[in-house]
């Protein structure tokens, strides 16, 4: 999404190495999202929870994604709007090791 | 985010009047008829006329639309102070200011909502609630049946288990889900007048307590103005007013439930200690271990109703409900209270003795007990407890 600032200040990061983050999102998404759509297949801004991801599958997600990250996200970043997109939870991985 | 405790702000005058009015008018008349809408498990339409009268229907609308403005800690107050009179007109009222909150705080973009809200204050109107349904087991937070939308109207049909006092509302608030190809959770709240609507009556109400909130199942028909679906998604709005709006209110009326029922344990306690001046009752300690639960009732509703009015005034307060710190502080409160309330209620018991389990004694708790043991049912705890544990297995509390 050209209007998200996360695309255009990740400049210096490789860009295969955030598609690869993308998949592997996806991947957990597959596993623990129990989405009602091929969670391949997600486009980076769909929205996840209209796309059937319940607040307890959820909380699924993000425990994977502490797992396959080695993060974990600190108690401000555990709401509904980080979690929204594969887009947002890439940023919301990126915050998060970095904090 | 932990933050200093603040000092509420004081009540504003006009509350406080509004307050008042419940205490020496609206609590009477709930007293006068409690039995009989208990006996016949029949609506305490004396109550909701008498809180008309004193305009506290509108409590929570703004004032600018021709309400109070009341926040959580007033509105919490109000129900509280009707509870030990009638559990069921507070759970109706309660019930009632929880609709409106959500009107209030999700649906003053839409100029036809906001019109309703000022119909609403200017004709006292009474708003029920539907979120349940035949088929979702409980879970409010999904839906079966969805809204459809054509030519500027929406059609909305739904067969629900349990409807709060639908049959006397004016209208009903309405979850479903956004559309016929929407997620089970991908819902909204739709308003449905009465008039636009058809109501069919599926069960009955014949329960234990709260036998006055009128509650059974019904099928439902209507068709209205798309304006009247209620702007954004059902879970902000959920996180950020109905949930906060439920569990503070409910457990400040089963406190006040509770608490009734310790005055009168008191007040036989007493009258036991003037029979034998110089002789400590045997029931006086367990009145004290009973005042000193209350008091830990009490503060745990005042706390968070407190909290959430100064989030309220938060510029990232609405950002704030949605957390998962703040989710848990509610489902915190909610179990906590609605298993203490019913102790209380035992223990005042436990203190009368044979004249509490008579109906028609002055010391009876019969219904105190009967209306307390809704609350670990409404909304079951068990369901609630399992979404908190899966929080913790990510939460850190830091």
């Amino acid at each position: 999404m050209s209007s998200n600032p996360d695309t255009w200040e990740r400049g210096g990061i490789d860009n295969d190495q955030r598609i690869e983050t993308l998949a592997r999102i996806r991947c957990v998404l597959l596993q623990h999202g129990r989405l009602g759509k091929d969670a391949m297949q997600l486009a980076e801004n769909d929205d996840l929870y209209a796309a059937g991801m319940t607040s307890l599958a959820s909380v699924n997600v993000m425990l994977a994604l502490e797992s396959e990250f080695g993060v974990e996200f600190p108690d401000q970043m555990l709401n509904r709007s980080m979690f929204i997109t594969v887009g947002a939870i890439e940023a919301a991985l990126r915050k998060a090791a970095g904090a | 985010m932990r933050q200093p405790f603040e000092k509420p702000r004081a009540l504003e005058p006009s509350t406080l009047e509004l307050i008042d009015a419940i205490r020496t008018k609206v609590v009477d008349v709930a007293a006068q008829y409690a039995d009989e809408v208990d006996r016949h498990a029949r609506f305490p339409a004396e109550t909701l006329n008498a809180l008309r009268e004193v305009r506290a229907l509108s409590a929570a609308v703004p004032r600018e639309l021709g309400g109070m403005g009341c926040g959580m800690r007033e509105l919490a107050t109000m129900c509280s102070t009707l509870a030990g009179a009638c559990g069921s007109s507070a759970m109706v009222l309660a019930m009632h200011h929880i609709q409106v909150a959500c009107l209030v705080r999700h649906g003053l973009s839409s100029p036809e909502l906001r019109q309703y809200l000022k119909d609403l204050a200017a004709n006292q109107y009474l708003l029920g609630s539907m979120t349940s349904e035949v088929g979702t087991q409980g879970d409010t937070r999904s839906s079966i049946c969805a809204v459809e939308r054509a030519a500027g109207r929406f059609t909305l049909k739904k067969d629900a288990t349990t409807a709060s006092y639908c049959a006397y509302a004016d209208a009903i608030l309405v979850t479903c889900r956004r559309a016929s190809d929407a997620a089970a959770s991908d819902q909204v709240l739709v308003l449905v007048k009465q008039k636009d609507s058809a109501l069919k009556q599926t069960t009955t109400w014949d329960t234990m307590g709260m036998r006055g909130t009128c509650s059974p199942g019904f099928r439902l028909e209507s068709s209205g103005p798309e304006q009247h679906i209620v702007p954004g998604a059902f879970a902000d709005s959920s996180a950020q007013t109905m949930v906060p709006y439920s569990h503070i209110l409910w457990s400040s009326l089963w406190w006040g439930i509770a608490a009734d029922a310790v005055a009168k344990a008191g007040q036989f306690v007493r009258g036991e200690a003037r029979k034998q001046p110089g002789t400590v009752p045997p029931g006086a300690t367990r009145l004290a271990e009973a005042s000193a639960q209350l008091q830990a009732l009490r503060h745990n509703w005042l706390a968070l109703a407190c909290e959430f009015d100064e989030l309220a005034q938060r510029p990232d307060g609405m950002q704030q409900l949605l957390t998962m710190g703040w989710a848990l502080k509610m489902n915190n409160l909610k179990i906590t209270a609605s298993e203490a309330a019913p102790q209380v209620v035992h223990k005042a018991l436990q203190i009368i003795g044979v004249l509490g389990f008579k109906n028609d004694s002055k010391y009876s708790v019969t219904r105190h007990y009967r209306d307390v043991l809704s609350a670990s049912l409404m909304i079951s705890n068990d369901r609630i407890a399992g979404k908190s544990a899966a929080m913790l297995l990510v939460f850190k509390d830091e």
